[in-house]
């Protein structure tokens, strides 16, 4: 299938190590598709291999069918937030955005518009050495629209964010898939794009780990999801449950965590046995979870993964932004 | 949130067009003045290569009695009233490889990559709009110090005219070097891509290497002097010819090859390095 951003076979290494290692996806247009996967595990780099900043040492990437480098009006066609800053501190908004509409001779009232559409009106002409980390991420995503692309790309942009960004963030998301436009966003967090992401393409150290919707990625993960049993009866309800091949664990008095029995299982087999229930609840997997388990392998680095985990705690309550599973 | 009417992003098609090379020069002109260090290393140019020439011949002036008549005898009226480009020189040198330099230091270099993916046109427009403002502003102000000066001179009428033989050479040679200079820079900030290394070889080319070759052997440095950047590139920019130097327009084609040359390795790695 070929789709708008194309990566076919790249592999990217920086003197020995591999950065990506001969990955292969497609980006389908007119579709949000999450990029994901922990820290280090080679996003960024793909990104860059796609934009042309950096060349891959294997393999092609493709927008629209060509390497970005013979695209001819580049900003027309792809916009990009890299998550790295990528505009001079002592230059006003106003002016960094002039200076890349010039390029494609795009007029003076587009800058105006997006300074507008991402609400830095006020501080446009200051410079951007005293922004704050939020908008230079609006900043950043005001450029990426400029020449109303089609296509955006946008490498983590809720990190670092507060709270209040992150809405943000996931607001203009919503926008951006309600104009039908192509996002490619990648993130080592669930929660800005569970909202909005369609598609899902997981790596880890540099290799595709899975390439699938977000519905299916979280339906693999919870295969295994337990059900959570509440009872004045716990004791008798466990050697019951245990009888049938379950694992029990018990988070706290008066509450079972079932695995390996459904929850209609569990209710025959206490109905059957006279027991009392006062809740019977399949636990649903996040997709945070589901991530965390797939990729829980591929974590370059376990330190990092220990911070991940803590921010996408934070992001999460935060946002309230866990997708949860249909029953 | 309002979460009923989702205004578009666009609301009409943006009109633009593909990428040119005199619109990435546009571009490249917004961001030479964008930028407060632009302003003020070009406002410092112009102050040292109108001014110093000036203040220059003032002082010989009133010292000209305490000159001893061999002195007063080879007063040079073109060299004492221009010499103020040694001064322009190392803030149209710094500046030239900021303009390249400070991009990759605060990653602005990706943004100008993504624009003009074919790369090649953003060191041309850089070099383009850089050299131009360089030799009109530094031309301006070295008119300024030459009729200055000149008026001054009169006093002890050493005064000479742009009519005199070398004075006008002399005059747009000096702008001629501090450009080729400025454009030097910009190769050796994209070869080198820091700010203190690009400065630093700048400072070393330029102002370093003629001290080394200077307590050689007298020999060995007579031979090497007139190949040196800041001799082959400065010969031009004098009205009498040093010693062990080359002849003008030889000294400057020199410079303007060696420019050449680390404009070919600059303009190779811009393309072939990760940015």
């Amino acid at each position: 299938m070929l789709g708008v951003i194309d990566v076919r076979g790249v592999t990217k290494r920086y003197g020995e190590k591999v950065a990506v290692d001969n990955l292969t996806f497609s980006v389908a247009p007119g579709v949000v598709t999450g990029f994901l996967g922990p820290n280090g595990a080679g996003k960024s780099t793909t990104m860059r291999l796609i934009l042309g900043l950096d060349a891959p040492t294997e393999g092609t990437a493709t927008i629209n069918g060509k390497p970005y480098a013979h695209l001819e009006a580049p900003l027309h066609e792809v916009g990009a937030m890299l998550e790295a800053r990528a505009i001079h501190t002592g230059r006003s908004g106003y002016n960094h955005l002039l200076a890349l509409a010039q390029t494609h001779a795009i007029p003076r009232s587009r800058v105006d518009e997006v300074i507008e559409l991402v609400g830095l009106g006020e501080v446009a002409h200051k410079r951007v050495g005293g922004f704050s980390l939020g908008m230079g991420q609006r900043l950043g995503v005001a450029a990426a629209l400029l020449g109303d692309p089609a296509t955006v790309i946008l490498d983590e942009p809720a990190n670092g964010l507060d709270p209040e960004g992150i809405r943000w963030i996931r607001n203009l998301l919503k926008r951006l898939a309600s104009e039908g436009r192509t996002v490619f966003l990648s993130s080592h967090l669930m929660s800005e794009m569970s909202q909005t992401a369609e598609h899902l393409i997981v790596i880890g150290r540099g290799r595709l780990i899975a390439d699938t919707t977000v519905e299916d990625f979280v339906t693999r993960a919870s295969v295994d999801a337990p059900v959570r049993v509440r009872s004045p009866q716990t004791t008798e309800l466990g050697d019951a449950l245990v009888l049938e091949q379950a694992h029990i664990v018990s988070p706290e008095d008066g509450v079972l965590e079932v695995r390996g029995l459904s929850s209609e299982r569990i209710g025959e087999i206490a109905a059957a046995a006279g027991l009392v229930l006062h809740e019977l609840t399949p636990l649903q997997v996040s997709l945070e979870d589901a991530f965390m388990h797939t990729t829980q392998d591929a974590v370059e680095y376990h330190a990092a993964a220990v911070a991940e985990t803590t921010d996408a705690t934070d992001a999460t309550d935060a946002t309230d932004a866990t997708v949860e599973v249909a029953a | 949130m309002n979460a009923v009417a989702v205004p578009a992003l666009a609301t009409r098609p943006v009109v633009g067009g593909q990428v040119t090379q005199t619109q990435v020069v546009r571009s490249e002109w917004t961001k030479l003045w964008s930028l407060r260090s632009t302003r003020w290393s070009l406002l410092f140019a112009v102050i040292a290569m109108a001014g110093l020439g000036i203040l220059i011949a003032a002082v010989s002036m009133s010292q000209w009695s305490q000159l001893s008549p061999q002195a007063q005898a080879t007063f040079d009226s073109i060299d004492r009233s221009l010499g103020g480009y040694h001064l322009a020189q190392l803030a149209i040198g710094v500046l030239g490889v900021l303009v390249i330099s400070g991009e990759y230091s605060t990653g602005m270099i990706r943004s100008s990559l993504m624009a003009v993916p074919k790369r090649l046109p953003v060191l041309w427009a850089k070099i383009a709009v850089f050299a131009s403002v360089t030799f009109v502003l530094m031309l301006a102000s070295a008119f300024v110090a030459f009729f200055g000066a000149q008026a001054i001179l009169t006093e002890h009428h050493v005064n000479v005219g742009l009519g005199h033989p070398h004075a006008l050479r002399t005059l747009v040679g000096t702008v001629l070097f501090m450009t080729v200079t400025g454009v030097l820079c910009v190769a050796l900030g994209t070869i080198i891509r820091s700010t203190a290394g690009g400065i630093a070889t700048f400072a070393g080319l330029l102002f370093v290497l003629p001290g080394i070759v200077d307590i050689l052997p007298s020999e060995i440095g007579h031979s090497i002097n007139p190949y040196l950047p800041s001799s082959a590139g400065g010969a031009i920019a004098e009205a009498s010819r040093a010693a062990h130097t080359l002849s003008p327009w030889a000294g400057f084609a020199l410079y303007c090859g060696y420019t050449i040359v680390l404009l070919a390795i600059a303009s190779y790695l811009l393309v072939r390095r990760d940015a």
